[in-house]
């Protein structure tokens, strides 16, 4: 049984025009979220993406846009005692050395 | 090449300077008595360490303890370039964190191959976990390149690189400064021998991160660790409050609560997809109502006159049920933070207020006003 979170609310957004249908978004997305035909690539599943951000970074021409962030509650509970964005990194962030 | 996206939380953070054989010419630093460390291999840029395909029963005990929280922000190797057989100028080039469970668990899948094994300094996190942080990133992957020699090492200018390492590594810019190409392979290492015999093509399959009851079930230790240690404050509050009840809190509450947490930590996360609904907190929240429903007609509370407590259980454990599932949100492999933000900005509220009212009950009843 596949897992499915929260409906309409990922941030994905892909700029058609822009696309050179390269396929690194549907190689990387570990959701399977994109699909290419005719050299363009086409969100088929947007409800499956976590944004995890991966497309975004490797599409070489900036066509595809998502508000990347942690699908961590512990994080998000510290971003909102701290006053910092989320980060999935309960601890100082830092290595001491 | 791991599978495995949990948050890393904890405290310590602190590293401890590893013993390094240190030598002129050496391109990766390594503890000689790592037993993992099989011998070195030269190259134009120097040796390199070969590393064993077989993990030993100390690696075995290291990952168990690691799952169970034990130094697990600690538990690390050098980064560099490693070899695993007898690698030459044309061997492909793996790249991977230097988290020892994600190292681990990609050497073991190399048996019988010859190739190069870069390793980045992720600070001890995994693959996934640290390329959303960007510590398994374009410029970690860089310098590394550029620090190691690789260039001068391998001839061709091909990198694999873990499909979970995609959120920090674009792969386009490292081409621009480097020179290589980076091909992504699978995301579970225990796929990476299909994927070299079909010539560096992932399926869909290989291409496509699950969460099996298995993934599920070993991420439970360390969320039921750190419940724990958080329910030992809680026992020192109530071990106080005893000192002065009228009605202490005894075994039958421990139990109540100690199922709570088990309902929220292991057993929540375990039958994750066939719970009805989506958000994490409601799964939670459900299981805790049966867990206390259970628990109060088992010890026969509403016939005999516990109306109080048995209220007050039935809004306090639900909720942190409810809430402990939400954290797991953390851990699993598919919740995107628009959804998670939406789901708390409703569960928040609801678990913090049936756990205040629960929790006033419980203690009006116990100390007995």
């Amino acid at each position: 049984m596949k897992l499915r979170y929260l409906k309409n609310v990922a941030t994905l957004y892909l700029a058609v025009e822009k696309c050179i249908g390269c396929g690194r978004c549907a190689e990387v997305c570990p959701h399977r979220v994109f699909r290419v035909e005719e050299k363009k690539a086409k969100i088929e599943d947007r409800d499956s993406c976590m944004e995890c951000g991966a497309c975004a970074r490797n599409c070489p021409v900036n066509a595809v846009t998502v508000k990347a962030g942690v699908g961590c509650a512990q994080a998000v509970i510290v971003g909102w005692l701290t006053g910092t964005e989320p980060t999935c990194d309960c601890s100082s962030g830092e290595a001491c050395c | 090449m791991s599978n495995e996206k949990s948050c890393c939380c904890s405290t310590d953070n602190c590293c401890s300077i590893l013993p390094i054989a240190l030598s002129d010419n050496n391109v990766t630093m390594y503890d000689k008595n790592d037993e993992w460390v099989t011998g070195e291999i030269y190259t134009p840029k120097g040796r390199v360490p070969v590393v064993s395909t077989k993990l030993s029963f100390k690696d075995k005990l290291g990952a168990w303890k690691v799952r169970w929280g034990i130094g697990r922000k600690n538990y690390r190797i050098n980064p560099g370039l490693y070899a695993v057989g007898k690698p030459d100028q044309n061997s492909p080039v793996l790249v991977s964190a230097n988290y020892k469970l994600t190292f681990d668990t990609l050497r073991k899948e190399l048996s019988g191959l010859n190739c190069w094994i870069l390793i980045l300094d992720t600070k001890g996190i995994n693959v996934w976990c640290a390329a959303g942080k960007g510590t398994f990133g374009t410029e970690e992957l860089v310098s590394r390149i550029y620090r190691t020699g690789l260039s001068g090492i391998v001839s061709h200018r091909k990198l694999v690189l873990p499909q979970l390492g995609a959120p920090g590594v674009s792969a386009h810019e490292v081409t621009k400064q480097t020179g290589f190409a980076v091909t992504y392979g699978p995301v579970r290492a225990k796929d990476i021998k299909a994927f070299w015999d079909s010539g560096f093509q992932a399926t869909e399959e290989m291409r496509t991160v699950k969460f099996t009851m298995w993934d599920r079930l070993v991420l439970t230790p360390v969320e039921l660790v750190s419940a724990a240690k958080t329910s030992l404050m809680v026992f020192g509050i109530l071990f106080l409050i005893n000192l002065f009840a009228a009605r202490p809190f005894g075994l039958a509450d421990f139990i109540a609560y100690v199922g709570a947490v088990i309902t929220g930590t292991v057993i929540t996360p375990l039958l994750l997809p066939v719970i009805p609904g989506r958000a994490f907190a409601w799964k939670g929240w459900l299981l805790g109502l049966f867990w206390t429903l259970a628990f109060i007609c088992q010890s026969g509370w509403f016939a005999s006159g516990y109306l109080l407590p048995s209220i007050g259980y039935l809004l306090a454990l639900p909720a942190l049920s409810a809430y402990l599932a939400m954290n797991f949100t953390g851990s699993s492999t598919y919740t995107s933070f628009s959804g998670v933000i939406k789901e708390m900005k409703i569960a928040v509220p609801l678990i913090a207020l049936s756990f205040a009212v629960g929790v006033v009950l419980l203690l009006i009843n116990s100390i007995g006003i």
